[in-house]
């Protein structure tokens, strides 16, 4: 017992500020996975093509919470105290450990669906203090046009989430407006974890028309999952993110999230050159890129009009 | 290597599980009933606080509603066992997947926020002490008071009967104690602690989010062996300060995980490196005793 004290003596007595770079970026996300690490990697960008460097007059840390709030909130306290420049939380969990813990230090939160419920401010166009951020709300209206568009005869969408995840909730009511207004009827389908992902989609076979999958950190990590369903039933398959239509998607529109990130990272160098964050406006994530997959789409019984195949910005072969 | 905030945030993380640890205590030390209700009313808690304090209740009454949410969550796998004859392992699991369910229907949505709301800490915010203290000297308050009043209660007859029940079921009977009842007071009485800790992690941390009970148990065990393995089987008393200790010192192992960029490891090696710097925290007294058994 002794030696172990000791030795967290000699941890703790090392108690002292980081050694002081011009200015200091801290990122932290919920978990890795790779929409949020895209994001991440796309703030580093922004801040290099503005001219901050890593290692010359840049000092960049990035800590993940391995998908457990507890440890979330230790990471807000943990950079809290490095005292850095700006603060850039990724998702609502890790943006709500970091606006709670701090009043003085400037936060930029990105990748949040809706930042005023979450509390981090308190409006959108002028968020006062010390926080403003980018806000990844789905376009959703024009994810309907797009089904609308592509599978004509579909008269009912199947979604499948994951009901613990805000984003894919808020997402859900969303839909459930914008398809009212189409004509379309929402039908539900939960996975809780990515083993149910396979279930949960065979689970629509039969009772929709089309299936939508939006940016649900469970079901994305399971897509091939519900793809395989899919392809079997011949059920034309739509995605939240462009990322996943590689993996087997019909088409989706989409944030690309490295674009997110370059977006949250210009506003970290607006903030860096010393305007105040509260004076930023919160903005929805600007730019969805359509993106098809013509192998997809003939397993799933889908052709592609020329309207949509010149307006799409990648096709996957 | 940790500056003060990283340090005093570490403590007061593991002051608010230091109620998750004398819950694990109860059961699994006590009763000897392996609960893994605690993974579903930590949230519970948080839920039930989070959604009370934004509905205008006062902080104090929500976090003591938020206690009695999870007592009922420990009977519900006190009856699931003592009633059902279901394994206590398998009740407490069935309870914990459950809860996850109702806590979306408490909250009405996976994520609450709390961060522009009144709760039990903001009045003590505007007396003049930072913030960074003021967190965990509440916290640690509470718990202080938590262990008194479950140190005197293990120590009187209804507590001796809970510890003869957790020692030797067949012979606490023929003593006259009644089992069943000590499983359904004992784990009420630790959910209720659990709750407790999830309603104050809420209150401190600006948000209740239904991903939060993940691992619950994992760490209160922690805290509980690390605890062990400092104080030894010294009586109660030692044992519930050890439940305190343990989990600071886990949370302490976690902060120096996450300061470790200079040694070349990278952000997903947290939990590696929390692993191995609580297995040295076990490991170490025992080479002092004499070396590890082969």
């Amino acid at each position: 017992m002794r030696n172990f004290i000791l030795a967290l003596a000699a941890a703790t007595a090392l108690v002292m500020p980081a050694k002081a770079a011009d200015v200091t970026v801290a990122v932290t996300a919920i978990v890795e996975h790779p929409a949020l690490d895209a994001v991440r990697d796309g703030v580093k960008e922004a801040l290099v093509e503005a001219g901050y460097k890593e290692g010359e007059g840049l000092k960049f840390l990035y800590e993940s919470a391995q998908g457990n709030p507890g440890t979330a909130a230790q990471i807000a306290r943990q950079f809290i105290g490095e005292d850095p420049t700006v603060i850039v939380p990724i998702s609502t969990p890790s943006a709500q450990a970091v606006v709670s813990a701090t009043r003085d230090i400037s936060v930029v939160f990105t990748a949040v669906s809706d930042p005023v419920g979450a509390q981090l401010v308190k409006d959108m166009d002028k968020p006062g203090g010390n926080v403003t951020g980018i806000s990844d709300m789905s376009p959703v209206a024009d994810h309907v046009a797009l089904i609308k568009e592509i599978t004509p005869d579909a008269k009912s969408i199947g979604f499948v989430y994951n009901t613990a995840e805000a984003n894919s909730v808020s997402t859900l009511a969303a839909l459930k407006e914008e398809a009212t207004k189409a004509g379309l009827q929402v039908i539900e389908s939960v996975a809780t974890k990515s083993a149910e992902v396979q279930g949960a989609t065979r689970a629509l076979v039969g009772r929709a028309d089309v299936i939508y999958i939006p940016t649900d950190n469970t079901i994305v990590s399971a897509f091939e999952a519900a793809v395989g369903v899919a392809e079997e039933a011949k059920l034309p398959l739509y995605a939240g993110d462009t990322d996943s239509v590689q993996r087997g998607a019909l088409a989706a529109l989409g944030f690309n999230y490295f674009d997110v990130g370059k977006q949250t990272g210009e506003v970290v160098v607006r903030v860096l050159k010393g305007e105040a964050p509260g004076d930023i406006p919160v903005k929805v994530a600007a730019g969805t890129d359509l993106v098809i997959n013509k192998k997809a789409a003939e397993k799933m019984g889908v052709t592609f009009s020329e309207a949509v195949l010149s307006r799409a910005s990648r096709v996957v072969e | 290597m940790l500056s003060q905030i990283a340090f005093w945030g570490a403590v007061e993380l593991g002051l608010v599980f230091a109620f998750v640890a004398i819950g694990v205590f109860l059961t699994f030390r006590v009763l000897d009933f392996p609960d893994l209700t605690v993974d579903g009313s930590f949230p519970l808690g948080a839920a039930v606080a989070a959604v009370l304090i934004t509905g205008g209740f006062n902080p104090w009454l929500a976090a003591a509603i938020a206690m009695v949410a999870g007592a009922l969550a420990g009977l519900v796998t006190a009856f699931l066992n003592v009633r059902f004859r279901i394994l206590n392992l398998l009740a407490s699991i069935l309870t914990m997947i459950a809860l996850f369910s109702v806590n979306l229907r408490v909250m009405g949505k996976p994520n609450v926020a709390l961060i522009n709301a009144d709760t039990m800490l903001s009045p003590f915010f505007g007396l003049g002490m930072r913030e960074v203290y003021v967190r965990p000297l509440f916290v640690g308050v509470l718990v202080v008071i938590a262990v008194v009043l479950v140190w005197r209660f293990l120590e009187s007859d209804a507590g001796l009967a809970m510890r003869a029940t957790g020692a030797n079921a067949r012979m606490a009977r023929a003593q006259g104690v009644d089992t069943r009842r000590q499983v359904y007071l004992g784990l009420a009485l630790s959910n209720a602690l659990v709750a407790l800790g999830g309603a104050l992690f809420a209150q401190t941390n600006g948000f209740a989010d239904v991903t939060s009970g993940v691992g619950t148990i994992v760490v209160g065990l922690a805290a509980v062996i690390i605890g062990e393995t400092l104080f030894g089987a010294r009586g109660i008393l030692l044992a519930l300060i050890g439940c305190i200790v343990g989990s600071i010192l886990y949370r302490i192992a976690i902060q120096l995980a996450l300061s470790t960029d200079a040694l070349g490891l990278k952000a997903s090696d947290l939990n590696l490196v929390t692993a191995v710097l609580v297995a040295v925290a076990l490991i170490l007294p025992q080479l002092r005793r004499g070396g590890a058994r082969s």
